[in-house]
C-alpha cells in the first residue's frame, strides 16, 4: 500500500544530524512507493532542505520562526502539527533522540494516536509496517505494529542504514507559515558539557574509558586512538563518578545508548548498567587486565592486558594501516 | 503544594530475561521501583520538605505492585494509589496508561507531576509527556535540576550531555534524569509509618472508563533474545602481536576498518 510518509529532519549546530537521512530511508520502506515529505523547523533551515532531498525525500516543508532557534515542546509541536495538518500523513518517523523523545509523545496525544519508540529496524510484512525494537535495556527485542490510527515512530540513530546521497535529485521546497505563541517553557541558555568532535550516539567507531584509565590524563591515550580512527570518545559511569571526565560522554542505562560498528573498551568491567547502553553494537574490542572481567562475555575480541601498554600499540598499528592505504 | 509522582514497578536490573510462551516469564523475579522513578519520588519529598504540602504516589498496575508502593510511601510519600487495570485489560501501551492517568488527575488540581524519563523494561519514556498534553500543562523532561519559588520554575535540563537551562510555571509535569539526587533508603520507622498510610486502589469503572476508551493502539507480535553471541576470542601471545593480530582480525575478519 502506497503511504505518505512525513519525516522530521533534525538540526545540530546548523547541520542536519545523521539520524534525519535515516529516518528518510525508514520512511521510503514505509511510504512503498508513495511520497516521502520532510519537515524542517527553525530559525533558518532552508538551506538544509535540499539534503533531505537527496537523501530519499520527495518534498520539504519547513516551518521558519525565531522563537524556533530553541527546541520547546510548544514551539515545535505547533510546527509539526501545522504540518501535518497540511499534509495528512499516513505515517510519521522522527529521530529518536533528545528532540525526539520528547517531542513525539506529545504529538501522538493531540493525534490520539500510537506510538512505537526507538525502533532499530522497519520492514514490510503481509502489508502491516513492522518496527522491532529493543526492550530490558537491550536484553531483549519485541516487533510492534500500530494497530490504529496514523503509522507514528522514532528510529534510534545509527541502525537504519541511510540511502546513498543522490545529487541529482530535485523536489519542491515549500515554506508554511505558522504563527509561534504561548511557549510555556523557555531557553535561557544551553551549557554544552560535550567535548568538541564527533557525535557520540552517531559515531562509527567509540573507544570508552573505565576506572581502569585511572585520572584524566589517562584518556588521553584513548582520544588519540579515536581520533586515529575518526571516532568518539565515550566512558563508564565509574570514570564519570571519579571525575575522570564529563557526564556527557557516560554510556548505559542512564547515559547514552550507543550502537557503532566499533565499540572499544579499556578499563571497563562490563557492568550490565553499562552494557544496556553498547551491547548491541557491531563489534566490540575489549582490553581489561582482569581475564575474568564480564566485558569480555560480550566481547568479540579481547586482550588481556594493561590499557596503557596496549591502547597506545593499538593507536601506531593503526596509524600504520593508514599510511599503507593512503 | 500537592505533589504527584508516578510510578512503575520493573524489574531488577540485574535480572536475566527468559521467554516463555512467546512473553517474558515473571517467575522468581525480582522487581524493583524503576530507578528513574526513584529519583522522582526523592525530589518530590526534598519539594514537601521544602514548600510543604503531600505528595501522592500513583501507579498503574496489579495486586503486586502494592509492595512498590508501601516502599514509597516508607521512603515517605504521604498516600498512595494503585489503579489496578489487571480485571479489566488484557493489554495496554502507552496511550492506554496516560490515558487513565489524565482520567485520574485532571481534577486533583496538580501543582507538579514527577516522573521518571524512561522505565527501563518497556523503555518508550512516552508517558509523562502525553499526560501532560492530556492535561494541557506544560513539561520538561530528563531533569536534573529544579527550584521552584513561586509559581516560578527554573530547571536544568540534560540534553545528551549538554544542559539547558529552563524557565517555566506551574502547574508543570518533570521527569527525572540520573544526577537529580541521590535517593534515600526507606527508614525502620518509615517502614513501620507506610504500612498505616492510605493506599487507595481504583479500578477502571471507579475512573468512569470502559476498555473502549482505552483500547491499545499498538500491539507486539512478538517478543525475543537477540541471538546468543559467540563466545569472544581472546587473543593471545606476545601483547604486540596481539595488537598486529587484533587490527588484521578487526580489518579481514569483523570488516569494520
Ligand atoms: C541505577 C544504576 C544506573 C547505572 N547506570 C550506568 C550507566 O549508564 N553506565 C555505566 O557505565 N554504569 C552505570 N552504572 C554503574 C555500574 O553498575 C558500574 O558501577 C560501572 O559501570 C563501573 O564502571 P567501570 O567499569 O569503569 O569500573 P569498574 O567496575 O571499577 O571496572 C574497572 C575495570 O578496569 C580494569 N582495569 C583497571 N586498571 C586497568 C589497566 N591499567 N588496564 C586495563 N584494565 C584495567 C579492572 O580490571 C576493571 O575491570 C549504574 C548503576 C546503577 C545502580
Amino acid at each position: 500500500m502506497a503511504r505518505k510518509v512525513f519525516v522530521l529532519g533534525e538540526i545540530r549546530d546548523q547541520f542536519l544530524r545523521n539520524v534525519s537521512f535515516e529516518a528518510l530511508a525508514a520512511g521510503k520502506i514505509i511510504s512503498e512507493g508513495g511520497e516521502v515529505v520532510a519537515g524542517l523547523i527553525g530559525e533558518n533551515v532552508r538551506t538544509l532542505a535540499n539534503d533531505m532531498i537527496y537523501y530519499g525525500a520527495d518534498r520539504v516543508v519547513i516551518v521558519e520562526d525565531e522563537k524556533l532557534k530553541y527546541y520547546s515542546p510548544d514551539g515545535y509541536s505547533q510546527a509539526v502539527m501545522a504540518i501535518i495538518d497540511s499534509e495528512k500523513p499516513d505515517a510519521i518517523i522522527f529521530g529518536h533522540t533528545a528532540l525526539g523523545k520528547d517531542l513525539s509523545p506529545k504529538i501522538a496525544a493531540k493525534l490520539n494516536a500510537g506510538l512505537i519508540s526507538d525502533a532499530t529496524a522497519v520492514e514490510i510484512v503481509g502489508g502491516n509496517v513492522v518496527f522491532t525494537r529493543p526492550i530490558y535495556s537491550g536484553k531483549a527485542f519485541e516487533k510492534k505494529i500500530i494497530t490504529d490510527g496514523i503509522i507514528f515512530a522514532t528510529v534510534r540513530p545509527n541502525n537504519i542504514p541511510p540511502l546513498e546521497k543522490n545529487e541529482s535529485r530535485s523536489g519542491e521546497v515549500a515554506s508554511i507559515s505558522v504563527e509561534i505563541k504561548d511557549l510555556r517553557t523557555i531557553v535561557r541558555e544551553v551549557v554544552q558539557n560535550a567535548a568538541e568532535g564527533v557525535d557520540l550516539s552517531e559515531a562509527k567507531v567509540i573507544v570508552a574509558g573505565g576506572r581502569g584509565v585511572k585520572s584524566a590524563e589517562g584518556f588521553e591515550p584513548l582520544k588519540e586512538l579515536a581520533s586515529v580512527l575518526g571516532g568518539a570518545v565515550g566512558a563508564s559511569r565509574g570514570a564519570c563518578d571519579a571525575n575522570y571526565c564529563d557526564y556527557s560522554l557516560q554510556i548505559g542505562q542512564t547515559g547514552k545508548v550507543v550502537t557503532p560498528d566499533l565499540y572499544i573498551a579499556c578499563g571497563i568491567s562490563g557492568a550490565i548498567q553499562h552494557l544496556a547502553g553498547m551491547s548491541n553494537s557491531k563489534v566490540i574490542v575489549a582490553i581489561n587486565k582482569d581475564p575474568e572481567a564480564n566485558i569480555f562475555n560480550v566481547a568479540d575480541y579481547g586482550i588481556v592486558g594493561d590499557l596503557f601498554e596496549v591502547v597506545p600499540m593499538l593507536t601506531e598499528e593503526f596509524k600504520k594501516l593508514k599510511i599503507h592505504s593512503s | 503544594m500537592n505533589i504527584f509522582v508516578l510510578m512503575k514497578r520493573t524489574f531488577d536490573t540485574e535480572e536475566k530475561i527468559l521467554i516463555e510462551n512467546g512473553s517474558i516469564s515473571e517467575d522468581d523475579a525480582e522487581f524493583i521501583i524503576n530507578p528513574y522513578d526513584e529519583y522522582a519520588i526523592e525530589e518530590a519529598l526534598q519539594l514537601k520538605e521544602a514548600h510543604g504540602g503531600e505528595v501522592t504516589v500513583v501507579t498503574v498496575g496489579s495486586e503486586e505492585s502494592e509492595k512498590e508502593l508501601r516502599t514509597a510511601l516508607a521512603m515517605g510519600c504521604d498516600k498512595a494509589v494503585l489503579i489496578n487495570i489487571e480485571e479489566d485489560l488484557e493489554d495496554g501501551d502507552q496511550f492506554t496508561t496516560a490515558k487513565i492517568l489524565y482520567e485520574f488527575l485532571k481534577d486533583k488540581e496538580a501543582d507538579i507531576i514527577l516522573a521518571g524519563n524512561v522505565a527501563i523494561d518497556g523503555g518508550s519514556g512516552q508517558v509523562g509527556p502525553r499526560l501532560a498534553e492530556l492535561l494541557d500543562i506544560p513539561y520538561v523532561t530528563t531533569i536534573t535540576n529544579i527550584e521552584i519559588d513561586g509559581k516560578n520554575v527554573k530547571i536544568v535540563r540534560d540534553v545528551e550531555g549538554d544542559s539547558e537551562i529552563i524557565e517555566t510555571t506551574l502547574p508543570l509535569l518533570v521527569t527525572a534524569q540520573q544526577g537529580l539526587n541521590e535517593p534515600r533508603y526507606p527508614s525502620l520507622p518509615g517502614i513501620m509509618k507506610a504500612k498505616k498510610k492510605p493506599l487507595e486502589e481504583l479500578e477502571l469503572d471507579d475512573l468512569d472508563l470502559e476498555e473502549e476508551d482505552v483500547m491499545p493502539k499498538t500491539k507486539t507480535l512478538e517478543i525475543y533474545l537477540p541471538p546468543k553471541k559467540e563466545a569472544g576470542k581472546i587473543l593471545q601471545g606476545e601483547l604486540q602481536d596481539q595488537v598486529k593480530e587484533l587490527v588484521s582480525l578487526l580489518r579481514s575478519e569483523a570488516k569494520v576498518i
